[in-house]
């Protein structure tokens, strides 16, 4: 046996050892050495990985890079959120033109005013979520008690799903997100999911409220553009991407910011800062580990490597918002980084998130009010005892006791 | 400085919205960007020069 022979290495998804806010260490190396390179996935089969920012700039800029999980060669095994090549995939699952026309009924409710207008209902949320946390004597956990409720309420707000029914939506979302579970496991929790919503979706059919769905129904399912089925892949989408995404994001920089005094000082002092000190934050931990990915239509050199026609891609979106050339000092979260908008941790090209501006604005509030209401936050057991999401696809904490 | 966008691109993300409030919009119907101000003045070209860098979807063209 020769090396050459030699599967090459999984994606790298572990931080190194005691620093759990870096990413895969692994990255760095290939950037410098291998910066487009292959990985092996779950099925035995391979993929390449791209690691720099310039490089996963370019292939998620390409439209030759498609996002159809029909194609031939796209790298399916060991995507998580429910992965299914075919029917009801959603449109991040698409190319345009039809990508394009599923996307725009929905990108009026996200876009910049819309989300702007939601603000001070989401610090209502929160400050309700903060008065129930200043109520409690001991520790508390701060994924259960905010950084979940904050997104998982406003997302449900926004598509009318009923928030009583959050312990089921977030029992299969994790299940969904889960890179450790078994994928019949997976492809349940998704079937359930899907039932769920398509009752809901018949609901709302009936007897239409003041809500994304409700706003599909009327305005795309009854004038034949989109169908029932359009409507529940919609609410599974949103519903999934609209608080694992965030929450996770909520931890995490609540968990920076109480082991870094300074910057935490800077932000408490001038509130201004904390715009700029959110898109340091999603630079920073760039909490999507599992893709992006892409299958290219064509032969495309990237880097000085040629990427055939059916080859699979991932790019590695921690590794590129680390990227020196870029970001200098990348290493250190710098809350006035001047450039920090620049990072891809929503992604680039035409399927960059279509609720960041909601994401943006939801963790701006919720950070922006911990400093002010609870100065002394910190955590309450050992860094080292926080259960971190290695076996998740959307990297933070599962759980983050905190006391003050 | 002069501002040509390609709207049929636009994935309407609203990044240049956060960037150059004073120069670019998102029409209510879709979100798609809308320029306010297609020749702006110099004190917003460091901001628009920002903004298409950052377009994911390469909307934004800027000519001298």
């Amino acid at each position: 046996m020769t090396l050459s022979a030699a599967a090459p290495a999984p994606l790298p998804v572990q931080p190194p050892s005691g620093c759990p806010f870096d990413p895969p260490p692994e990255f760095s190396a290939l950037r410098t050495e291998e910066p487009i390179t292959k990985i092996s996935l779950a099925d035995g089969s391979w993929a390449w990985l791209a690691t720099r920012y310039a490089d996963i700039r370019a292939i998620l800029g390409d439209l030759r890079f498609s996002s159809d999980t029909t194609l031939a060669g796209y790298p399916l095994s060991g995507m998580t959120g429910g992965a299914t090549a075919g029917e009801h995939r959603g449109f991040i699952r698409m190319d345009p033109p039809e990508h394009s026309r599923l996307r725009r009924m929905v990108t009026r409710e996200f876009m910049v005013k819309r989300v702007e207008a939601l603000r001070p209902e989401i610090q209502r949320i929160t400050d309700e979520l903060c008065d129930a946390m200043e109520r409690e004597q001991g520790p508390v956990d701060l994924v259960e008690a905010l950084a979940l409720p904050v997104p998982s309420l406003v997302i449900s707000l926004l598509l009318g799903v009923p928030y009583d029914d959050h312990g089921l939506f977030q029992r299969l979302t994790g299940t969904l997100l889960s890179r450790t579970v078994a994928d019949d496991e997976r492809a349940l929790a998704r079937t359930e999911l899907r039932g769920y919503l398509d009752r809901l979706v018949t609901a709302k059919e009936a007897a239409p409220g003041d809500d994304i769905l409700s706003r599909l129904i009327v305005e795309q399912q009854r004038t034949g553009e989109i169908t029932h089925d359009d409507v529940t892949s919609f609410a599974a989408l949103l519903l999934i991407a609209g608080h694992e995404t965030t929450a996770n994001m909520i931890g995490l920089s609540a968990l920076t910011l109480m082991r870094d005094e300074e910057s935490a000082g800077r932000l408490r002092e001038d509130p201004a800062l904390i715009r700029g000190a959110v898109e340091e934050l999603l630079r920073f931990h760039s909490i999507i580990r599992n893709g992006p990915r892409r299958v290219a239509t064509a032969d495309i050199e990237i880097d000085g490597h040629l990427i055939r026609t059916g080859e699979g891609v991932v790019v590695a979106v921690p590794s590129a918002n680390r990227d020196e050339d870029v970001f200098p000092d990348a290493g250190r979260l710098d809350v006035c980084r001047p450039n920090a908008q620049h990072h891809v941790a929503f992604g680039y090209g035409i399927h960059q998130c279509l609720g960041q501006a909601l994401a943006r604005v939801e963790l701006q509030v919720v950070i922006g009010t911990l400093l002010r209401r609870f100065p002394a936050l910190r955590p309450a057991v050992p860094v080292d005892e926080i259960p971190f999401r290695t076996d998740m696809s959307i990297y933070g904490c599962h759980a983050l006791p905190v006391t003050w | 400085m002069k501002i040509t966008i390609d709207a049929d691109k636009c994935c309407a993300a609203g990044q240049c919205v956060l960037i150059a409030p004073e120069v670019f919009d998102q029409r209510d119907e879709d979100g798609v960007v809308v320029v306010l101000d297609d020749a702006p003045p110099a004190d917003q070209h460091d901001a628009v020069r920002e903004a298409a860098a950052i377009c994911p979807a390469a909307v934004i063209e800027l000519h001298a």
